[in-house]
């Protein structure tokens, strides 16, 4: 047991842990909301509630049909992705021409509708998850104690986000998918299904949201409001990093979890606030986000 | 940025229109001036002080093409300050109002100066991240009461003058106070300055190459709109004799938009009539609890997918004037 700048290791790692946990759920979320904003230019607003939905389908899949965490990782974002891809077909696919401004309110009242939805079935409370047998317990590292559970979340959230961008960036689905951001029309002419492909993006960032919430279900109850707020948040981040590039959004989510992380150490009463206090620092010197392209 | 499609077209000024929308004044009034005696005063009061709200609220979308999704931080802060002069400084009421309007003044031009360094959904997204920053503040804040809000706030003596105790005296004060602020809004957006506002909405280069600073206008738009929604949220926390964090959270700014949406973007009547129908809207579906978030959202997507122009904006293409 030792102390840094006063402050037991303990306690410092403990939360700089929790951090990097956040911190993995901002990235997986706004990288998610970078992809979908990429290629039909909405800000998706249902992405709270489609992260929530995630962690319902794997309380409901455990509860009713005794399937396993293992599986829920994979059934739920294929499951909500689906119900994603039906709201592209059915909504959002009309919006195209428009202002992205109706997208955003479109997806609002969408994320209103799936909430209320939720809360009428399941109250405000809070429905446990039980962490998967696998990943019980922990292991002492010396300086700090480490839950599996946290730990395999990190690695997890890591490796999607370094395959997203691997996809995205090194392969050939990849490249239509960018030279599609870029100029649709002309990608057309050349004889790619933009619109399939813009629907299968949609689908693609609502299933990363869903597993998110199926990682998150163990951590955090499964309530019907876990994505209202985060969603916030998450825009922040998004504000801070700017949309222009995937790297950036996973980077910036991560860093901004262990500053939330470290400010809940040092001085707890700012942790919910300071992302935002940082948004707005950035904002004033770097307006178009620390990765961004200028606006 | 790409050509907006989304607002209808001003029309020019000519005396149909004005005559149209002087009888539709008149006809607001007659009936707002005869309402109590039919309906609920509070609930009327509720009615006028979100009349007013989203009014503030369409000056910054409907005319300046500013999707504010933070509006709540305003409404809720001056609610906040005036509840906390009346009740604890002991303010009169018209005092107590004015240091809640100057606070949404002075919140709005720090917000609105971040804000306006981005566009479109960015700005959107910067106004909900400020709110939400500031609703964690009124959460941890000693002077707000966290949960409790502050309550039992006195309504005092107009000018030492008037009871507001009095329904009917209370009634007639937000009633005159809020149709202020609605002929500032009318006449703001008809000033050379709301020329100036317009044109950055329907395209803000071609404002920039003819000269104009559209930063300062913009800026100025946003302080207006705050002060105009603080105006408003302390007419609530009077009303109520209530100022709680219902006030300051994001489902607010969310219930503003839908308002301003319903009711008719850019139109000068649409925010009232929208506040009116979604206000009691939210007063009759109460007994279905949670529903009522769901049938929100329904006509949020409703109206973003089909009825545009919202109900004032529609009836106005039918009777070919500007309403």
């Amino acid at each position: 047991m030792f102390e840094i700048f006063g402050i037991p290791s303990q306690a410092l790692f403990g939360q700089l842990l929790l951090g990097l946990i956040n911190g993995s759920f901002y990235a997986l979320l706004s990288l998610g909301l970078a992809v979908i904003f990429g290629m039909l230019n909405i800000i998706n607003f249902t992405h709270g509630a489609q992260y929530m939905m995630g962690a319902f389908a794997a309380y409901l899949l455990l509860q009713y049909a005794g399937i396993n965490y293992w599986a829920a990782l994979v059934i739920a974002p294929i499951v909500i992705g689906a119900t994603g891809i039906v709201i592209e077909r059915l909504f959002l696919v009309h919006l195209r021409k428009l202002d992205p401004l109706y997208g955003l309110l479109a997806t609002f009242g969408l994320a209103l509708v799936i909430e209320g939805l939720f809360r009428n079935v399941y109250g405000s409370s809070g429905l446990p998850y039980q962490v998967p047998d696998a990943l019980r317990g922990g292991r002492n590292l010396g300086f700090m104690f480490l839950p599996n559970y946290r730990a395999w979340v990190i690695v997890l959230s890591l490796t999607v986000c370094l395959a997203t961008w691997f996809a995205i960036e090194r392969t050939r689905l990849g490249s239509y998918l960018r030279a599609a951001t870029e100029n649709p029309v002309l990608v057309r002419a050349f004889g790619i299904n933009v619109p399939r492909m813009v629907t299968l993006t949609y689908g693609f960032g609502v299933g990363l949201a869903a597993l998110a919430g199926v990682m998150a279900a163990p951590i955090y109850n499964v309530s019907p409001q876990m994505g209202s707020d985060l969603i916030i948040v998450v825009f922040a981040v998004v504000v801070i990093g700017g949309m222009g590039s995937i790297l950036g959004a996973i980077l910036t989510g991560f860093a901004l979890g262990i500053i939330e992380g470290l400010t809940k150490v040092f001085y707890p009463e700012a942790s919910n606030t300071v992302i935002f206090v940082i948004m707005a620092i950035v904002l004033m010197v770097r307006p178009a986000g620390l990765f961004g392209r200028s606006a | 940025m790409e050509e907006r499609v989304l607002f209808q077209p001003a029309l020019t000024r000519h005396r149909e229109t004005d005559l149209s929308l002087g009888v539709a004044f008149l006809v607001m009034v007659a009936l707002l001036v005869a309402a109590p005696f039919v309906v609920y005063p509070v609930f009327l009061m509720n009615a006028l002080c979100f009349s007013l709200f989203a009014c503030a609220f369409n000056l910054l979308i409907g005319y300046v093409g500013l999707a504010s999704f933070g509006h709540a931080l305003f409404f809720g802060w001056a609610s906040y300050v005036t509840a906390y002069a009346a009740k604890t400084w002991g303010f009169p009421p018209e005092l107590a109002i004015i240091a809640g309007a100057a606070i949404a003044a002075l919140l709005g031009a720090v917000a609105g100066g971040l804000a306006i360094r981005r566009q479109g959904i960015y700005f959107a997204m910067i106004t909900l991240a400020l709110a939400q920053m500031m609703y964690f503040f009124a959460l941890q804040a000693k002077f707000t009461g966290g949960e409790d809000g502050i309550q039992g706030v006195p309504r005092g003596r107009l000018f030492g003058v008037f009871d507001l105790a009095n329904e009917m005296t209370m009634y007639l004060f937000v009633l005159v106070v809020v149709l202020a602020g609605f002929l500032l809004i009318y006449r703001v957006i008809n000033s050379p300055f709301g020329e100036v506002l317009k044109a950055i909405r329907e395209n803000e280069p071609r404002t920039v190459s003819l000269g104009y600073h559209t930063e300062r206008y913009k800026l100025v738009a946003f302080v207006l709109s705050a002060t105009l929604a603080g105006l408003a949220g302390s007419l609530k926390a009077l009303v109520f004799q209530l100022a709680s964090l219902t006030d300051v959270h994001w489902a607010m700014s969310g219930d503003v938009l839908l308002m301003t949406l319903l009711g008719g973007l850019g139109t000068i009547f649409g925010p009232v009539v929208g506040a009116f129908v979604v206000i009691a809207m939210q007063n009759y579906l109460a007994p279905f609890g949670q529903w009522v978030l769901v049938i929100q959202g329904a006509i949020f997507v409703v109206c973003v997918l089909a009825f545009r122009r919202g109900m004032v904006g529609e009836l106005a293409r039918l009777l070919r004037v500007r309403l």
